[in-house]
């Protein structure tokens, strides 16, 4: 497989600022302008400035604005130009003209934006790639660290997803690549100013997180969300080197455990005034040293959110809100007392600090939450923007004084054992809500599930301003689904679940066809998953309405290729398709040859695929890498594929692929 | 409240004898349906399905154990397979509702009392838990566990990342890299390692110092040990 030629000039030589530019234009406008939603960081972190929606994982998820962005816009081409851009020997006649250029384009953040005007021609290129800040990536291994190292010269921030989004459901055997080791070596050499990293589905070991602490002098801010490989060891060095940090933030990660004692890396930070403004750890389980975070959080001054873990009683959350009463975004640990029943804090106690905390807008945690503490939290419910109870098996009866408070709320995760009821009480007080989900407490295809169309109907009533809904239940109907496709117009993000394999509409016994229909005929969604009873027939409206889809989910559906066929031709936007269990031939595979540079990737595994189709499509497609992935214990070759991930790439196949991953 | 059983039907074999003979010989033949994926299982008749052309094993192999497991009275009659990562909630969030589910079912147990069920955790027994061929160590509180069967569950929860695919075994935890059979040990205070299972859990707990997921061919031997053992305690 041929790459396109890169330069082997050196890269543009590292330049901070132009010696002739006043320093305040070369300075980039912070990640946090956001005038208007296609210009916001492309990376969809939150944003300083956002106080909403900010619950954790959709911080680095693919619904927000840039995330789909990539490397190259919305109709991708490869980048031709190579590394010549970089050819900073060849001085342009009029130095003037392009320093001006430069400082015009310090102002532009978003990738897009920023993609666009680096084609524009040579000169734009090479000011672009000078004047970028932040480097988005969406999959690390569409690219060489080397080369985004060459093209530019000033980065400040650096976001990077590895592995496909269903490795969150142990479909990607353990092992199978992702490592920021390289781009950490690439990095830290090349970017010595560098402030922020954020990683997604990576596999970060305890030395890479040394790296970064030794390599970025100026560090201030990671990010690391489903990311494995590393221990407190490791967070023991980010505490301890990066002096200017202001941001850790460990969501949903795999943290390991070391063989000796475990570290005590909270009491690694700096023993001076620390410049934290944000520390999330709800998902190192491991017990830490409580009383070195209560004197880390008081000698904190910048502390905006806080999220511990479940190893924190009330007793000491009440310690942690005296100490930080300017905190916004509260993760509250298990919310039980640790004390004998009848004794501990007192409801009224702890509601006093609740009142205390005046800028309290987001609330997280309750991983073992006693009901009877609930009350406490009323005094901030009125202003609470985020609410996640989706770790807390409340009952509608339980939620009910809750959630008639919250009055402001625009996003709230929740668990089904509130069941329609609760939903219907969110949906009677909640009209400003944007973003809901609500998960299943019983993970299984033949669980009970405590939610249905009719909590579907209500959400849509009287939530009239949704704009993303994801939504476990095991019983739907097409009615509930076409009334959120008119109720809800601003829906950009659907994401239904019924967990149920194949099932029809409750109460009609069709299939779900009408429903998705609706859905993508009314709404103007960017993100689609799908589930249900579906016949070829909600492919074709799929494909004839979804011209807007950039990320669409399909499991256990559809009856022919005429499906991928309809996806293929009709979504134009489309960049990430993931496939599962569905009766999908190499013919369908094939009808996307057309497509796939202008996707992201592709992944389908459990289908009617085979090597001879793969092949045929790696050999078609030179800028492709496809990966045919077995299952460990598979034993010689197998004409059969059961998992393919297809992915555009500049750095052609990798070389760090495990055994069991065949780079056709 | 919905005391979820997370693991309805979905027995892991994990090689564990404890709880009594009866247990003993169902325990081996449960089905490790958490992790077949079967392919082009289409239960609802509407569904064409262009003729299967491969023949499914899995699925066979899947309903036997299902049955065996049917028969086992404290469990809720058998569903079929469950597909690997179906339904698409994250591990992460598995985990952690996995740990939830077994605490609160042991608060609904009046009769244990449970020092350690809480919070401050000042009363855990942390043991690390390795698994050959498994690329990292894990850690239990073998504290939030009431019995053999709750560890084996959240044992198979937290191994299972390692163990997709492994759908010829007929239910049995199996080594990721050589498919062999694996057994849970132990090793005790005295740094003797025993099979998991042969003594009372209250005294299992108390002994334990860490566990080990090996093949079973490794662990010839070490029953009989652990049978002189108790003879002599006792």
């Amino acid at each position: 497989m041929s790459t396109p030629h890169s330069s082997s000039t050196s890269s543009a030589p590292h330049r901070a600022s132009p010696p002739q530019i006043p320093q305040s234009l070369t300075l980039a406008p912070t990640a946090s302008s956001s005038a208007s939603p296609s210009s916001s960081s492309a990376s969809g972190m939150r944003d300083a400035a956002e106080d909403d929606s900010d619950s954790p994982p959709s911080q680095m998820s693919e619904d927000d604005p840039g995330g789909g962005g990539g490397g190259g816009g919305d109709r991708w081409e490869p980048d031709l130009r190579g590394g010549n851009g970089g050819a900073g020997r060849w001085a342009p006649p009029d130095q003037v003209l392009e320093n001006v250029l430069e400082s015009v384009l310090e102002f532009l953040t978003a990738a897009r934006d920023r993609n666009a005007a680096s084609l524009v021609c040579r000169s734009w290129y090479r000011a672009e790639a000078q004047t970028r800040r932040e480097l988005f990536i969406g999959n690390c291994y569409a690219v060489a660290p080397r080369r985004a190292v060459e093209r530019f010269g000033g980065l400040r921030s650096v976001v990077l997803k590895g592995k496909p989004r269903f490795a969150d459901f142990n479909l990607v055997p353990n092992g199978w690549g992702a490592y920021v080791s390289p781009w950490v070596a690439a990095l830290g050499p090349a970017y010595p100013r560098l402030e922020r990293i954020c990683l997604k589905r990576m596999t970060v070991s305890d030395d890479d997180l040394a790296l970064v602490a030794n390599s970025f002098p100026l560090f201030k801010e990671l990010s690391l969300v489903c990311c494995d490989g590393f221990s407190t060891l490791g967070l023991a060095v980010i505490a301890e080197r990066c002096r200017h940090l202001r941001v850790l933030d460990l969501i949903e990660d795999y943290v390991e455990d070391e063989d000796d004692e475990m570290v005590d890396w909270i009491s690694k930070f700096p023993e001076s005034n620390t410049s934290l403004e944000s520390l999330v750890f709800d998902c190192v389980s491991v017990p830490f040293n409580f009383e070195a975070l209560e004197a880390l959080v008081a000698r904190s001054p910048a502390l905006r959110r806080l999220r511990v873990n479940h190893h924190v009683s009330v007793e000491q959350l009440r310690r942690l809100m005296a100490r930080a009463p300017q905190l916004t975004h509260f993760g509250t640990g298990a919310f039980r007392s640790e004390a004998a029943p009848g004794g501990g804090l007192s409801v009224t106690e702890l509601a006093t600090s609740f009142a205390a905390s005046r800028s309290l807008i987001c609330l997280s945690g309750f991983r073992d939450v006693n009901p009877e503490y609930l009350p406490a939290i009323f005094p901030v419910c009125a202003k609470l923007t985020s609410l996640n109870f989706s770790f807390a098996s409340l009952t509608a009866e339980e939620l009910k004084p809750v959630i008639c408070n919250c009055i402001n709320l625009r996003t709230f995760w929740v668990l089904d054992t509130v069941g329609d009821e609760g939903l219907r009480a969110v949906a009677d007080t909640c009209s400003d809500l944007r973003e809901l989900r609500v998960f299943p407490l019983d993970a299984s295809e033949d669980s009970e599930g405590s939610v249905s169309d009719v909590g579907l109907q209500a959400i849509s009533e009287g939530c009239r301003k949704l704009e993303s809904i994801l939504y476990f239940c095991q019983r739907m109907t097409n009615a509930a689904v076409i009334a959120m496709s008119k109720n809800c117009p601003d829906l950009v993000v659907f994401r239904l679940c019924i967990m149920g394999r194949h099932r029809p509409d409750r109460i009609t016994g069709e299939p779900m066809d009408d429903g998705f229909g609706a859905i993508v005929k009314n709404c103007k969604l960017t993100r689609l998953s799908v589930s249900g009873l579906l016949t070829d027939k909600a492919f074709a409206y799929i494909g004839k309405y979804g011209k807007l889809i950039k990320t669409l989910s399909v499991a256990f559906a559809g009856n022919s290729d005429m499906s991928l066929q309809y996806i293929f031709e009709g979504c134009t936007k489309l960049q990430k398709l993931e496939v599962r269990d569905s009766p999908f031939s190499d013919k369908g595979l094939l009808s996307g040859l057309n497509y796939f540079y202008n996707m992201r990737f592709l992944w389908m595994n459990s289908c009617r695929l085979t090597m001879r189709g793969c092949k045929d499509v790696a050999h078609q497609m030179q800028n492709l890498v496809v990966e045919v992935i077995k299952d460990h214990t598979d034993e010689g070759e197998s004409e059969i594929v059961d998992k393919l991930y297809l992915y555009r790439s500049l750095a052609g196949p990798r070389k760090d692929a495990p055994t069991f991953v065949t780079l056709l | 409240m919905a005391s979820a059983d997370v693991d309805v039907g979905t027995e892991l074999s994990l090689g564990l004898p404890g709880g009594g003979a009866e247990a003993a010989k169902q325990a081996a033949k449960r089905g490790f349906e958490d992790t077949i994926d079967l392919k082009l299982k289409l239960p609802t008749a509407g569904m064409e399905e262009a003729a299967a052309g491969k023949p499914e094993p899995a699925a066979e192999k899947a309903k036997r154990p299902a049955e065996a497991a049917a028969a086992d009275a404290e469990k809720s009659p058998a569903p079929k397979a469950q597909a690997v990562g179906w339904p698409p909630v994250r591990s992460y969030r598995r985990n952690v509702m996995t740990v939830q589910s077994v605490k609160s079912k042991k608060e609904e147990e009046p009769e244990k009392q449970q020092p350690a069920a809480n919070a401050g955790g000042n009363s855990s027994a942390f043991v690390k838990v390795s698994m050959d061929g498994a690329p990292y160590l894990r850690k239990v509180d073998l504290k939030m566990y009431n019995s053999y069967k709750d560890l084996s569950i959240a044992l198979k929860k937290l191994f299972s990342t390692f163990t997709t695919g492994n759908n010829m075994n007929e239910g049995k935890l199996v080594d990721p890299v050589s498919g062999a059979d694996v057994v849970t040990t132990y090793e005790d205070k005295d740094g003797d390692w025993m099979l998991v299972g042969d003594v009372p859990w209250e005294m299992f707990v108390e002994s334990c110092k860490r566990l080990r997921i090996m093949k079973s061919s490794e662990a010839i031997g070490l029953a009989p040990r652990a049978k002189d053992k108790c003879k002599n305690k006792s």
